[in-house]
C-alpha cells in the first residue's frame, strides 16, 4: 500500500504554522523563551533582529534535528541538540557582527543566550525529535513568529512611549512636546516589559477562556 | 578586597540576574510554585555558577581571547578564537553539571535527593550561560573577581526565586482576575519586585 503523500500545505501543516501565533503561543502559553523576550524589547530594532535570529536558528535547527532524529541515541540527545544550536547561533552571531555591528553590540550577550533559549530546546524535544523535516520546519517558523510578534508588540509600545520614536525616527511631533507632553521614562525600565507581557496575557486569556489557569 | 566585595554586592542587588536582565526566567517561572523546591533549585544554581564562571574565566584567558594562546609560543599571538566561546561555554556548563551531579551523588546523597531533578535542568538555564557571557563581556581582572561575580549572581537568583515562591504560595488565597491567574500575575509581581530592586541602583561600596 503506497503511503498517501501529504500536500505541502495541508490543513494540518497550516495549523502547525498558525497555532503557535495565537492559542499555543510559545511565550504566553508554553512559557518558553521569556528571558530574551523581555530583555531586548527596549527598542524596536533589536527586537526585530532578535526575532529574526531566533527564526533562523529555530527553523533550521528543527530541520537539522528532524533529519538526524533517528540517528541520535536518546541518552546523549541533549548534548547533540546543544551542539546543533550552538553552531547555528555562532553563525548568526558572526553574521550580525559583520553586517549589523551596532545592533549586535546592543543585543550584547543575548545573541549568545539564544543557545539556552528554552523555545529552541523545547521545540526540538517536543516536535522535531518525532516529526519529519517539513512539518518541523513549519513548526519552527510558526513558533518563531509567535515569539516575534510578542517581542515586536512589546518593543513597539516601549519605544513609542519611552522615547517618542520608532526605529530611531521621531514619531510624536514636536508640537506635542511644546504643549507639555513628556516621554514616559518608566516604560524604558526593565520591569515595564513584564507588565507589557502580563497585559498581553491578560487580553489573550480573557478573549479565549480555554487558556485560563486555575 | 574592596573591589571583590563591591562586585559581589553589585551582582546580588544592582545587576540582579532576574530583575535587571531577566535571565533564568523559564525555570524561575516554572519551578517557583513552592518555597521548598525553589530553595533546592536556587542552591543548585549558586553551586553551578561558582564552578562554571571561574572555569570559563580560565578558558577565556588561556584559550579564547585574542592572543591568549601566547603561552604555546610567540607565533600564536595573533590567534583569536573568541568566536568559539559560545560552544566552549555550553560544553563546559553541560559537562560541569554532569560532573557536579556525579560528585554530589557520591558524597552527599541527601543533597542529591533534594537537588536531584534540578541539576540536569540547570544546563539549559540561561542564568548560568548568562553568567559566563557577562563575565567575558565585563572583562574581570582576576579569577577572584570572576568567582565573586559568579557567587553574587547565584545568590541574587536564589533570593529572587525564593521570594517569588513565597509570594506565590500566599497569593493562592487572593482573588486574582481569572485571566491573570498563574502566569499573568507572576509577571506582574516580578515587575513590582523589579521596581523595588531598582532602588539599589547606584550602590557602590
Amino acid at each position: 500500500m503506497a503511503e498517501e503523500k501529504e500536500p505541502m500545505f495541508s490543513p494540518k501543516n497550516i495549523k502547525l504554522l498558525t497555532n503557535p501565533i495565537n492559542v499555543d503561543n510559545p511565550i504566553t502559553k508554553q512559557v518558553l523563551g521569556i528571558c530574551s523576550a523581555l530583555a531586548v524589547t527596549v527598542k524596536l530594532e533589536p527586537a526585530i533582529v532578535m526575532s529574526l535570529s531566533v527564526l533562523v536558528v529555530l527553523s533550521f535547527g528543527n530541520v537539522i534535528i528532524s533529519f538526524m532524529r533517528n540517528g541520535i541515541p536518546s541518552r546523549i540527545r541533549i548534548i547533540v541538540q546543544l551542539v546543533v544550536i550552538a553552531a547555528l547561533v555562532i553563525l548568526v552571531d558572526q553574521v550580525l557582527k559583520a553586517y549589523a555591528y551596532n545592533v549586535s553590540k546592543q543585543l550584547s550577550v543575548f545573541v549568545g543566550l539564544i543557545i539556552t533559549n528554552c523555545i529552541i530546546m523545547g521545540r526540538f524535544e517536543a516536535f522535531a525529535m518525532t516529526n519529519k523535516p517539513w512539518p518541523s520546519f513549519l513548526d519552527g517558523l510558526g513558533n518563531a513568529f509567535g515569539y516575534a510578534w510578542i517581542l515586536v508588540a512589546v518593543a513597539f509600545f516601549r519605544e513609542l512611549f519611552g522615547t517618542g520614536s520608532l526605529m530611531g525616527l521621531q514619531i510624536i511631533p514636536d508640537s506635542f512636546y511644546e504643549i507639555g507632553y513628556v516621554n514616559n521614562g518608566l516604560v524604558l525600565l526593565p520591569p515595564m516589559a513584564l507588565f507589557a507581557v502580563a497585559t498581553i496575557i491578560w487580553v489573550q486569556r480573557s478573549r479565549n477562556k480555554d487558556l485560563v489557569e486555575d | 578586597m574592596q573591589e571583590l566585595v563591591n562586585i559581589f554586592v553589585k551582582s546580588i542587588f544592582v545587576d540582579n540576574m532576574v530583575f535587571a536582565y531577566f535571565l533564568g526566567m523559564c525555570s524561575y517561572l516554572a519551578v517557583s510554585k513552592t518555597v521548598k523546591t525553589s530553595v533546592g533549585l536556587g542552591a543548585a544554581v549558586i553551586f553551578v555558577l561558582i564552578i562554571t564562571v571561574p572555569v570559563d574565566y580560565l578558558m577565556v584567558k588561556y584559550l579564547l581571547a585574542p592572543g591568549a594562546l601566547v603561552w604555546l609560543g610567540p607565533e600564536y599571538a595573533s590567534v583569536d578564537l573568541s568566536f568559539l566561546s559560545f560552544i566552549m561555554f555550553i560544553a563546559i556548563i553541560a559537562s560541569m553539571v554532569q560532573l557536579v551531579e556525579m560528585i554530589v551523588e557520591k558524597f552527599s546523597p541527601t543533597l542529591y535527593a533534594s537537588l536531584g531533578i534540578f541539576l540536569p535542568l540547570i544546563a539549559v538555564n540561561c542564568a548560568i550561560l548568562g553568567g559566563s557571557l557577562f563575565m567575558q563581556q565585563r572583562e574581570y581582572q582576576s579569577i577572584w573577581e570572576a568567582t565573586s561575580f559568579g557567587l553574587g549572581s547565584g545568590i541574587g537568583w536564589f533570593l529572587a526565586i525564593v521570594a517569588i515562591a513565597a509570594i506565590r504560595e500566599k497569593i493562592r488565597y487572593s482573588n486574582v482576575p481569572a485571566p491573570l491567574r498563574g502566569l499573568g500575575i507572576t509577571f506582574v509581581i516580578t515587575g513590582l519586585m523589579g521596581i523595588a530592586f531598582m532602588t539599589f541602583m547606584g550602590i557602590k561600596l
